[in-house]
């Protein structure tokens, strides 16, 4: 046997499409929610006449900015094969924590920070937890879970007005191009999106996260920064789910301790319909966004029909379990070609 | 030694001590490694390999010595500090993350960049690069997951050499390769040693250690018992050294299978037509006192299949099964247990040990779970029952509430023997006892058995070594292709005979299919 009868095939154009499979196996559940999201709106765009308008497209985004930040922390965490249960009640607890002090006269310029820091300290105690004291992700993150929603009511136990114009800024000023519009909500969501993207991408950070998700035996082995970025991510998740508390109160004009209760699993569920293996070791940043669209949409068709907002959810989970049977078949095609 | 000595050594270990609770797992232990060699280290399974290893490759921290490498004294606090000084290791089980691409596994953590990050074209071509001096023309792109163990292991050596490794440890690199796959092992191993790598090297196969090894360093329990040039050193006397013992013991072991066996009476088993649809077709087989019956065939033969039918841990669908005459339903494991039937499963990682518990609790564990949870053994019965087992069979260290997990292979092999011989079965079926075992835990788990037939337990023995089988069974049941196609006396056949006798069955049926296809 010899090194020519070893190499792979890359011959043909059967074989090309094969080796681009092969190549990009880890892609196809992305493109499987790019084209159901493609479905849905056209679909939507039938149905109502009025769906695909720059105004709805516009509100989407804006709509859903902090949820398309969670996703972005939520990915980092889930493609090490790790889960954060925390990130509704952080952001619960740093939006409530921004409007509180902002009503009792704080500078904003010291609100944003406590916010963000806020959010960013419970992601390190949930990655310390994790990595030093090998509590499973989950209860680690259900301990953050049960202490943002607690903190939050700490701070209030009722909704605080936010009256800060430069917090409010952020929501109200629209950029315009023709009927299309942005606020600076929704570019601070497709900022992160974008800084999340490159980082898992380009840089051995975000190469490193991947290799714990594939094996974290190996990657320890390998001789890269396992603990360093295990916490890191929570960190991240945590710094995101300040940034979403800070989005979130904008959006609403106030501080409420019962936000996102719940917005945990939307943001699981918008992760792995964008593509992202619970198990860990593959998706993308960008798929996250993709999914954080799908579900928007379906929120917006549900509104659009009147029906009850619980349909959104029933769809959804619908959409979670094809998309996870979806996966598990792709897994077991790769592997069985070992 | 002879002029080799005057090269300076690139690693050097002195009175290297390693201890975990209740084992000295390396015991004032001296190594040299020098550039341009293969260092073949070598000792039973629990002599302190694995732990030499881990020593040098930063897994474990030692307790006292020295480790010197490239001349400067190091503490290695993780694989990242040994890496960094140039010691790359390859494990058995491939340690890369086969989510990501061959070139991304190669390059991870030294990937070069630029302004905005990773240069994934640069990386890639990096990566080929390395492969290619090692003789692989690979699509960088592809994942890990779609190539072979051979490959992956390649690819691993490859990552070494990216990390500019002087000293590259291959730890059982060759036990899951095809020949031809070692032999493009080999051909990568001699070129890294003509360029001045050093070679540390661990394997089983004696052949292999041979053909590849300029010196040996050998272990016994932890200690040092002689580093030697290849040349110097016969086999009979390396494995003498390895197991400190004459091998006498084996060659009398030859003579067990002489033993007449009753054949008059009930057997203790008899298999008539036990088969399952796609699995393994219907087979007949009988197991008389005190008899050890072998299964030889090639490895996926249906071997495992068989004997997992006949203690129900798979339920077969045609066939009957009689016990000492009476027909027995076994349908789940259960039911074998109570027919006195106990199976020692080849998988004694996922199927066979737990981990966490320590050697006597392993060894109770069968018992009590026959007896239901609610009869407790008593504490002194448990102590007789673990006592009896430990000296009988040789469990080493001789500690029963050490964990089983910080055991060799073959000496958790032996405390699972012992689990089921604490059942007092009549009938036990050993599937691949001594894989992956050492010589010495070897001779000790075939004289066990030998003893315990001779004593008239009944024994099914498959092993993937066709001396092994033939040495300690009285007949011997051939498999092919899930179907058994002979039985054989072992009086009436030698190595040559076996071995023909599986090769030619393998003509008939298949060949003839072939050719329709």
């Amino acid at each position: 046997m010899t090194a020519q009868t070893l190499e792979a095939p890359k011959t043909s154009s059967p074989g090309a499409i094969k080796q681009f499979a092969a190549r990009h196996a880890s892609v196809l559940p992305t493109l499987a929610a790019i084209v159901i999201l493609v479905i849905v709106l056209i679909g939507a765009q039938v149905e109502f006449g009025n769906f695909l308008t720059a105004r709805n497209m516009s509100a989407l985004l804006l709509d859903n900015a902090y949820l398309m930040v969670l996703a972005v922390g939520m990915t980092f965490v889930i493609v090490t094969g790790g889960i954060d249960l925390s990130v509704g009640s952080v952001m619960a607890f740093t939006g409530i924590l921004g409007s509180s002090m902002l009503a009792s006269g704080t500078p904003v310029w010291i609100v944003i920070p406590a916010m963000l820091g806020g959010g960013a300290a419970i992601g390190t105690l949930i990655g310390v937890l994790v990595q030093y004291f090998n509590v499973q992700p989950f209860i680690a993150s259900l301990a953050g879970l049960f202490l943002g929603r607690g903190l939050a009511y700490v701070v209030s136990l009722s909704s605080v007005r936010v009256e800060n114009e430069g917090i409010l800024w952020l929501q109200t000023t629209r950029f315009y191009l023709g009927d299309w519009y942005i606020t600076p909500t929704g570019i601070i969501a497709l900022l992160v999106v974008a800084i999340g993207a490159i980082t898992m991408a380009w840089t051995r950070f975000g190469r490193t996260v991947y290799a714990i998700g594939g094996s974290e035996q190996s990657a320890r082995l390998m001789g890269l920064s396992v603990a360093r970025t295990k916490v890191a991510v929570y960190v991240i998740s945590g710094l995101c789910g300040g940034l979403a508390g800070l989005l979130l109160t904008a959006y609403s004009g106030a501080g409420y301790p019962r936000n996102g209760i719940g917005t945990e699993l939307d943001v699981i569920a918008c992760v792995v319909i964008g593509g992202t293996l619970l198990t860990g070791g593959r998706g993308y940043v960008l798929g996250s966004m993709i999914g954080v669209f799908v579900f928007g949409t379906i929120k917006t068709i549900i509104s659009f029909m009147g029906a009850e907002q619980s349909w959104t959810h029933i769809i959804v989970g619908a959409l979670l379990l094809l998309f996870i049977v979806v996966q598990r078949a792709i897994v077991a095609r790769s592997d069985r070609n070992t | 030694m002879t002029a080799d000595t005057e090269v300076p050594p690139i690693v050097s270990m002195r009175g290297t001590t390693i201890e975990f609770p209740g084992v000295k797992a390396l015991d004032g232990v001296d190594f040299t490694l020098r550039p341009g060699e293969v260092h073949s280290l070598m000792g039973e399974n629990g002599a302190g390999k694995s732990t030499l290893i881990k020593a040098l490759t930063g897994v474990y921290q030692i307790d006292s010595g020295t480790i010197t490498v490239g001349g400067r004294t190091q503490t290695f606090d993780s694989t990242a500090d040994a890496q960094a000084a140039g010691i790359s290791t390859v494990y058995q089980e491939v340690n890369l993350c086969t989510n990501l691409s061959v070139g991304e596994n190669v390059m991870l953590g030294h990937e070069p960049r630029r302004t905005f990050g990773i240069d994934w074209s640069g990386a890639h071509k990096e990566a080929a690069r390395h492969l290619g001096s090692l003789g692989l023309d690979l699509d960088t792109h592809s994942p890990l997951s779609s190539h072979s163990i051979a490959i992956q292991q390649l690819v691993a050596i490859a990552r070494a050499m990216v990390l500019d490794a002087k000293v590259l440890i291959l730890d059982e690199p060759t036990s899951s390769l095809d020949r031809g796959e070692v032999e493009q092992l080999f051909d990568v191993i001699r070129s890294l040693r003509d360029k001045g790598v050093a070679i540390l090297f661990v394997s089983h196969f004696l052949d292999q250690v041979y053909e590849i090894s300029d010196r040996l360093t050998v272990l016994r329990n932890g200690k040092l018992v002689g580093e030697h040039l290849v040349g110097d050193l016969p086999r009979e006397a390396l494995v003498t050294e390895m197991i400190g013992r004459e091998l006498d013991e084996l060659a009398a072991l030859s003579t067990v299978a002489d033993r007449t066996i009753n054949r008059a009476a009930h057997p203790v088993l008899r298999a008539e037509g036990v088969g399952k649809k796609g699995i393994v077709e219907p087979a007949d087989l009988d197991v008389f006192e005190g008899e050890v019956v072998g299964i030889a065939g090639l490895l996926g033969s249906g071997r495992t299949e068989l004997v997992r039918l006949l203690y129900g841990a798979d339920k077969a669908d045609s066939g009957t099964i009689a016990v000492r005459g009476k027909k027995a339903k076994i349908h789940q494991p259960r039911h074998a247990i109570d027919s006195r039937i106990a199976f020692s499963s080849e998988n004694r990682r996922s199927e066979g040990v737990v981990a966490d518990l320590t050697v006597a609790e392993n060894m109770i564990l069968g018992v009590q779970a026959r007896r239901g949870w609610l009869h407790r053994v008593s504490k002194a019965e448990q102590d007789a029952i673990v006592s009896e087992y430990m000296t009988a069979l040789g469990v080493r260290p001789a500690d029963p509430n050490v964990p089983i997990g910080n055991l060799s292979g073959g000496n958790q092999q032996k405390v699972l023997i012992a689990r089921w011989l604490a059942m007092q079965p009549e009938l036990l079926i050993l599937d691949e006892p001594t894989r992956g075992i050492d010589v010495g835990a070897k001779a000790d788990i075939q004289r066990k058995v030998a003893e315990l037939s001779a004593q008239g337990l009944s024994v099914v023995f498959i092993s993937s070594e066709l001396e092994e089988v033939l040495r300690i069974s009285q007949r011997v049941n051939v498999m092919r292709d899930r179907r058994k196609v002979g039985e054989l006396d072992s009086h009436d056949v030698d190595l040559d005979g076996l071995i023909d006798y599986i090769a030619n069955a393998e003509a008939d049926a298949p060949a003839a299919a072939q050719k329709g296809a």
